[in-house]
């Protein structure tokens, strides 16, 4: 159904537009001024001026990869987080741990795990979905890199990143 | 042709090219991001260089280090003609342009014909044709409808142009652009021609007349340079850029060039028809010194560059234009006042004494 | 068979009257009125052992009036007397006037509570466990258990990472004692190795003392593992099964050609798993077809058309190498031509082989016969997938007969073009110095080896996970292969090189998809008349008289015989 979308009706002054203009470049002029004369509060300046101090808790910057207080690489690859990956950011290539291993009862451990920064999103997913508290999303946003290989997270920097997180559930101790 | 005037004539043009008219389109770009920044509250370029003024400089180095791509399924030639086309017009209207008295003897005009006005109308409206053909090579839909847009766009105004200063050759009786800034120092300028001849009633009627042709001139030199309100061949949220959606690199640049280039001879005209070119009262002109040449210049630089603000002011002011209110305003609103108005200067000129 | 009409019971499920033949277990005859039961140990093709209890339902009989006639309700069915206590559904037979309740609140008790019970020592390691996404422990557990678990005690230590035999490592901490496995291992293939000991919770499943787990179907207790217990040590902790894409294929190692679904990611497969055909393998298949991967992600793969320019072997594209093919094939004529061709294709590509033969004239033409020994369940003793194919398409009569007049006639030079299609001509007692000598030697297969150094065109094409197909299974039926991957590199499919070949030497012969090559042979071939590849189905179609007896696990009754 076709809807007629009334027009305002306009009175000649308007119909010349030509006061509009005047009061809209009058306008723009102001700012222009205010500008020249430092009196306007101008936007805070990136690189020198941060606002880190002030990121809400759960801010969703780089995902990365924590170990426990046993030093234990939390993740297990079960490859949850790289199923539900929205922009398949991550790849992981699974490895069994040696029967020697202090941490052998786990079996499973990732051989390799790449998050591609190109590819993320920061939706979080992978933090929301993994079984094992391995996966969390640092505060770490400025990610950059010359070449797309440099913007490939490989397990190590992921490891970097995600350092030591304290209060996470140990359930693979030997007594469970 | 002594050696002495193309000896004259080739540094006027390699100074006026490279040393004022090339800078002047590289920090139009910037003066625009910072004008355009200020108007909204933000700082613009402010990185390279002090207050970033070295951004035009980064800005090309970057544009010639991009890979010179041309798309699957263009014409080619074409496609490389195209930038050129749009450059070189706005280029050569600077020719008849006096940007100064004289300086050393020498008058500051590269190319002082008995055509004036007419040259720069022939080829300031070859521009389009850059724009066409980019539209039509790119072989690509936003491109086409921008072409077809600044055809259709160029051909209504040009018209206005024309007619918009008919009145001002009416008075002076002469199509030489010195000429008219001659008479301008003698009269007085077209904006104001009752100034110093205050109790002329026909100096006072025709100031009103003046200022349409004015203003119906100023719009149509909008139109013609593809300027806000009037991008419609652009038009980024519509057409993706419009008829330069397919360039990149420095063949963007040579569009981005031509239509600041464009911009600073239109501007220049308007200097010249309505503001006394190269003039100012009370400073004498080149033959009383090279100094007063030089501020000659400098000063018709100046104005230029006031009318660059404005241009740029009505930019980040104003909303496009739709483009069926745009070829009306063209055909049905423009093109009748300045008809119209030749009629009312021809009156004033045979009834009263100026 | 009997043929005296088997008699057929009235049973009420769930308030529903239903009737079932005598003798349909009661767990199938809710499965046939649309109802699951959920169940762990029972398994159709096994018998019921009735341990797991998860089948637990109602049931119910007829109540007999004083005349020892059924009293019969308002509605005019037999009323029924419930059971006070439930009873395994996957041991009982149905019988006349039963009654049965799948959902009552007494079932759905039951099963909270026989959940729990199997959920008390079970590890909390889905994450790492191979069999997380098509566990039905999880899934039982989600449908009919409870979410949070009331066991607070340390949960029993079992053994970890056993390895049972070469291909199969137990997790007994898994394992839910289901014994499937162990009445596999007994029933299916009798071959007894494993079993239970210890007693109460403490209950593991082991191999008897001084045995083993490895028998030639050791992999079909893993596919029957409901939980994660039992896991393919092939496949262990490569790809978690949710990523893998399931295409319906057949193995191709022997003439069995069990059904089979290829799970692949990204184009690398990463198990193949059998697919239940009661005509063909019933719901098993060998290891060895099992594990025949390897090869097709194999180093030495051909990736590249490669053609004899000057003295060197070079990289080609796939027109010039066609091109070079067929000019050095028409250069001699068809008498001085021989081909070796392979019971590995396709029936779509040896149609275009024996094409290509006629096209050329060539009268020397056979498959390489492969043999091995085979066992009385489903590895046959043709080693070769389409040995049929290649008989009834005329490539051969008796595989192998021909093959010394070949090796004799290229020995004494009159053979001076020889055309060797996935199949290395050194088994056929050539020498590599004969096929050196060769003027034309033109290869297409998939492998790199010895023999494609000495090639005058190598042209690669596609392994069976590869690519779509029919195929003639040893006892005459006709099954489907369809494309789980892409090929690697450059290499093409193999019917569409057979094409370009045809074309090269005949011109067009408008065939542009394998349809239309099944659609030139279903023309000519009258056991093919009527079929397309789509017709074919999932289950394959009878086409030949089966030769010789049925596999014993083919146990539905052939029908679709054609009129010879």
């Amino acid at each position: 159904m076709a809807i007629t979308v009334p027009r305002p009706n306009l009175n000649w002054r308007e119909r010349l537009y030509l006061p509009a203009i005047v009061a809209g470049l009058a306008i723009t002029f102001k700012h222009f001024k205010n500008m020249i004369f430092g009196r306007t509060k101008v936007t805070m300046e990136y690189p020198e001026q941060k606002w880190d101090a002030n990121l809400p808790e759960h801010y969703r910057g780089a995902p990365a990869l924590v170990r426990d207080a046993d030093g234990r690489v939390r993740c297990v690859a079960c490859q949850l987080c790289e199923f539900i990956c929205p922009p398949r950011a991550i790849k992981m290539v699974p490895g069994e741990l040696p029967r020697t291993d202090r941490f052998a009862k786990v079996e499973k451990f990732p051989e390799e795990f790449d998050i591609d920064m190109v590819r993320c999103i920061f939706c979080g997913l992978c933090e929301e979905v993994c079984p094992e508290q391995a996966i969390f999303l640092r505060k770490d946003y400025a990610i950059t890199g010359f070449t797309r290989e440099d913007m490939v997270h490989r397990k190590d920097k992921l490891l970097e990143i995600g350092g030591v997180m304290h209060g996470v559930v140990l359930k693979w101790n030997e007594k469970k | 042709m002594d050696t002495f005037f193309v000896t004259t004539s080739l540094l006027k043009i390699l100074g006026i090219l490279f040393l004022v008219i090339l800078p002047m389109v590289s920090y139009a770009v910037y003066a625009e991001r910072r004008v355009s920044a200020f108007m909204q509250d933000r700082l613009g370029p402010n990185r390279v260089g002090p207050a970033g003024l070295f951004q035009p400089v980064a800005d090309v180095a970057k544009l010639l280090l991009k890979e010179s791509f041309s798309p699957a399924n263009v014409n080619t030639f074409y496609y490389w003609l195209a930038p050129c086309l749009a450059l070189i017009p706005a280029l050569i209207t600077i020719a008849v342009v006096p940007f100064g008295s004289t300086l050393f003897g020498v008058p500051m005009v590269i190319a002082d014909v008995n055509v004036g006005i007419l040259y720069v109308f022939a080829v300031a409206s070859l521009g389009v044709y850059g724009i066409v053909l980019a539209g039509w090579a790119s072989n690509s839909k936003y491109p086409f409808l921008g072409g077809v847009r600044s055809s259709s766009q160029m051909i209504s105004y040009e018209l206005s142009l024309g007619l918009a200063v008919i009145p001002v050759f009416l008075v002076v009786g002469n199509l030489r652009l010195t000429s008219v800034v001659r008479y301008q120092i003698e009269h007085g300028w077209f904006i104001a021609p009752f100034i110093g001849d205050w109790t002329n009633i026909g100096k006072w009627l025709l100031t009103i007349p003046m200022f349409i042709s004015f203003v119906v001139f100023m719009i149509a030199v909008f139109a013609e340079t593809n300027r806000l309100p009037f991008d419609l061949p652009e038009a980024e949220q519509e057409l993706a850029g419009g008829y330069h959606t397919e360039y990149a690199g420095m063949k963007f640049a040579l569009f981005f060039l031509g239509e600041y280039a464009a911009m600073i001879s239109g501007s220049a005209l308007v200097v010249t028809l309505f503001f006394g070119g190269w003039h100012f009262p009370g400073i004498p002109d080149g033959a009383h010194g090279w100094v007063f040449g030089l501020i000659n210049i400098a000063l018709f630089f100046a104005k230029v560059a006031i009318v660059i603000f404005i241009f740029m002011w009505v930019r980040w002011t104003l909303p496009r234009f739709r483009f069926d209110q745009l070829m009306r305003l063209g055909w049905l609103f423009f093109f009748e006042i300045a008809l119209v108005n030749i009629f009312v200067v021809a009156g004033i000129m045979a009834f009263l004494p100026t | 068979m009997p043929d005296e009409p088997v008699p057929l019971f009235t049973v009420q499920i769930d308030g529903v009257w239903h009737q079932f033949p005598k003798g349909t277990r009661v767990i199938e005859a809710c499965a046939q009125a649309g109802i699951f039961v959920p169940r762990y140990c029972y398994h159709k093709k096994l018998s019921s052992p009735g341990n797991c209890r998860m089948c637990l339902v109602e049931m119910g009989m007829p109540r007999l009036g004083p005349d020892r006639k059924p009293e019969l309700g308002a509605d005019g069915k037999p009323m029924i007397n419930w059971m006070p206590r439930p009873q395994i559904s996957c041991a009982q037979e149905v019988s006349e006037g039963m009654g049965v309740r799948t959902n009552s609140p007494l079932v759905k008790e039951c099963q909270r509570g026989v959940m729990e019970f199997l959920l008390i020592n079970h590890p909390l390691d889905c994450p790492i466990c191979d069999q997380a996404g098509e566990c039905e422990l999880q899934e039982f557990s989600v449908e009919y258990g409870a979410a949070d678990s009331r066991f607070l005690e340390n949960k029993v230590k079992k053994p970890k990472a056993v390895q049972l035999g070469p291909r199969v490592t137990l997790d007994d901490e898994r394992c839910i004692l289901c014994s499937r496995c162990i009445r596999f291992c007994q029933e299916i293939v009798h071959d007894d190795v494993l079993g239970f000991v210890d007693r109460g919770s403490h209950t593991v499943l082991t191999a008897h003392p001084g045995k083993r787990l490895e028998n030639n179907y050791s992999l079909n207790t893993v596919d029957i593992c409901p939980v994660g217990a039992l896991t393919s040590t092939d496949f262990r902790f490569k790809m978690r099964v949710w990523f893998l894409k399931e295409t319906k294929s057949i193995c191709t190692s022997c003439a069995t050609g069990c059904n089979t679904i290829i799970g692949t990611r990204e184009d690398v497969v990463y198990r193949q798993t059998p697919r239940e055909n009661d005509h063909v393998n019933s719901c098993w298949m060998c290891d060895h077809g099992r594990l025949n991967l390897d090869y097709i992600t194999s180093e030495r793969r051909l990736l590249e058309p490669r053609v004899l320019l000057g003295d060197k072997l070079d990289s080609s594209d796939w027109n010039a190498a066609i091109e070079r093919a067929a000019l050095q094939l028409r250069h001699f004529p068809g008498w001085e031509t021989a081909m070796i061709a392979s019971a590995r294709l396709t029936n779509e590509e040896l149609w275009l082989t024996a094409q290509l033969a006629r096209a050329l004239g060539v009268d020397l033409i056979d498959i390489v016969p492969r043999s091995g020994p085979g066992d009385d369940i489903l590895l046959s003793e043709d080693r070769n997938p389409n040995t049929n194919g290649a008989r009834l398409l005329g490539i051969t009569s008796e595989p192998g007969a021909r093959l010394g007049e070949i090796a004799q006639a290229v020995k004494s030079g009159r053979v001076k073009a020889l055309l060797a299609l996935h199949e290395n001509p050194i088994e056929t007692g050539i020498t590599a110095e004969e096929l050196s000598n060769l003027p034309a030697f033109i290869v297409i297969d998939i492998l790199e080896n010895a023999v494609t150094e000495k090639a005058t065109a190598v042209l690669p094409g596609f392994a069976f996970v590869e690519k779509r197909g029919s195929m003639i299974n040893g006892k005459g039926r006709l099954q489907r292969l369809n494309r789980a991957i892409r090929g690697p590199g450059n290499a093409r499919d193999d019917w569409e090189i057979l094409r370009d070949l045809l074309q090269a030497l005949g011109g067009s012969n408008g065939l542009y998809s394998i349809d239309d090559v099944f659609r030139q042979m279903s023309d000519a071939v009258p056991e093919f008349s009527g079929l397309t590849l789509s017709k074919i189905g999932d289950l394959g179609v009878q086409v030949l008289r089966a030769r010789g007896a049925l596999s014993p696990l083919a146990e539905a009754k052939e029908t679709a015989v054609p009129p010879s």
